[in-house]
């Protein structure tokens, strides 16, 4: 089926959560050969979740684990 | 498949160390929460917004589980129990300031928002590998993140931070799979939006290029 760009907006999520069906996969593939549009809105949306993904991105605050495990030491103890 | 594998190991070993643990031994709570210590903090601080609560919530939520643990019967995975269990705990937590504070909405969040304040823009033509090491990159998804209506800042950080599929974080926020879907796209689109003059890496065919996206 020929896609047309909102169609393939409407799937970006899916597409990169690998959850559409294999002949939507191929139909949305062939659309961004030939889509820069598309296609830089893909990589811009992978960029997001590779950038969220990146430990840097969101921290824990500094000493939190030894806080948590300083709580728990004291709740083992009593429980 | 070597990653499931991996993952089904894992997952034995844990329901070794929850066996062990309810058997007595329960400093070995310790190690069956470590891994777990980032999730439980990122699910906290996308409900109540800031740093001292979510580290509060964060904590009762690690104590609750342990008190718990005895509960946990293993049909759910142990991440899905536990991510339902902060949900819950930083829910709680907005419950109670809202009764402390009788004007504050179930969800403080939406019309409240701090006006949006964007990093220096970024040269478009950087490669974007190169722009996902800027600092000032990363300040802005923190910025863009934070400023998210409630619902799609739960639904971002439960799958694309704290790395919950797409059953697992249906569980934990008690709503259907597909709502995950509908929302974790919104989300998505969102910040894609926000972020896009940082990560743009072709010149737009036409001025009017990122006014023509559909959740403008």
């Amino acid at each position: 089926m020929e896609l047309n760009c909102k169609h393939v907006w409407a799937q970006i999520s899916d597409y990169i959560d690998d959850s559409v069906t294999p002949e939507l996969r191929e139909d949305i593939e062939r659309h961004l050969e030939h889509c820069e549009i598309c296609s830089a809105i893909l990589d811009s949306t992978r960029n997001i979740l590779v950038l969220t993904a990146d430990d840097r991105t969101f921290e824990l605050p500094g000493g939190f684990s030894k806080r948590l495990h300083e709580r728990l030491e004291r709740e083992l103890a009593a429980n | 498949m070597q990653a499931s594998a991996e993952a089904r190991a894992a997952s034995e070993r844990e329901a070794g160390l929850i066996a062990q643990i309810l058997a007595g031994r329960k400093e070995l709570f310790h190690e069956l929460i470590q891994p777990y210590e980032r999730m439980v903090y990122m699910t906290e601080f996308s409900i109540v917004r800031n740093d001292t609560d979510a580290e509060d919530c964060a904590q009762d939520a690690v104590v609750n589980a342990y008190r718990h643990l005895g509960k946990f019967r293993g049909e759910a995975k142990f991440s899905t129990w536990l991510a339902t269990i902060a949900v819950n705990e930083g829910r709680q937590h907005l419950r109670r300031l809202k009764r402390a504070k009788e004007d504050s909405l179930d969800e403080p969040i939406e019309g409240e928002e701090q006006e949006f304040t964007p990093a220096p823009l970024t040269d478009w033509r950087e490669i974007p590998l190169e722009a996902l090491e800027r600092k000032e990159l990363r300040e802005a998804l923190r910025s863009a993140v934070a400023e998210l209506p409630g619902i799609y800042r739960q639904i971002f950080t439960l799958r694309d931070l704290d790395e919950l599929n797409v059953a697992e974080a249906a569980a934990a926020l008690g709503i259907n799979e597909n709502m995950v879907k509908v929302r974790l796209h919104r989300a998505r689109m969102m910040l894609q939006k926000r972020l896009a003059p940082y990560l743009k890496n072709t010149a737009p065919a036409r001025k009017s290029f990122w006014r023509r996206m559909p959740w403008s």
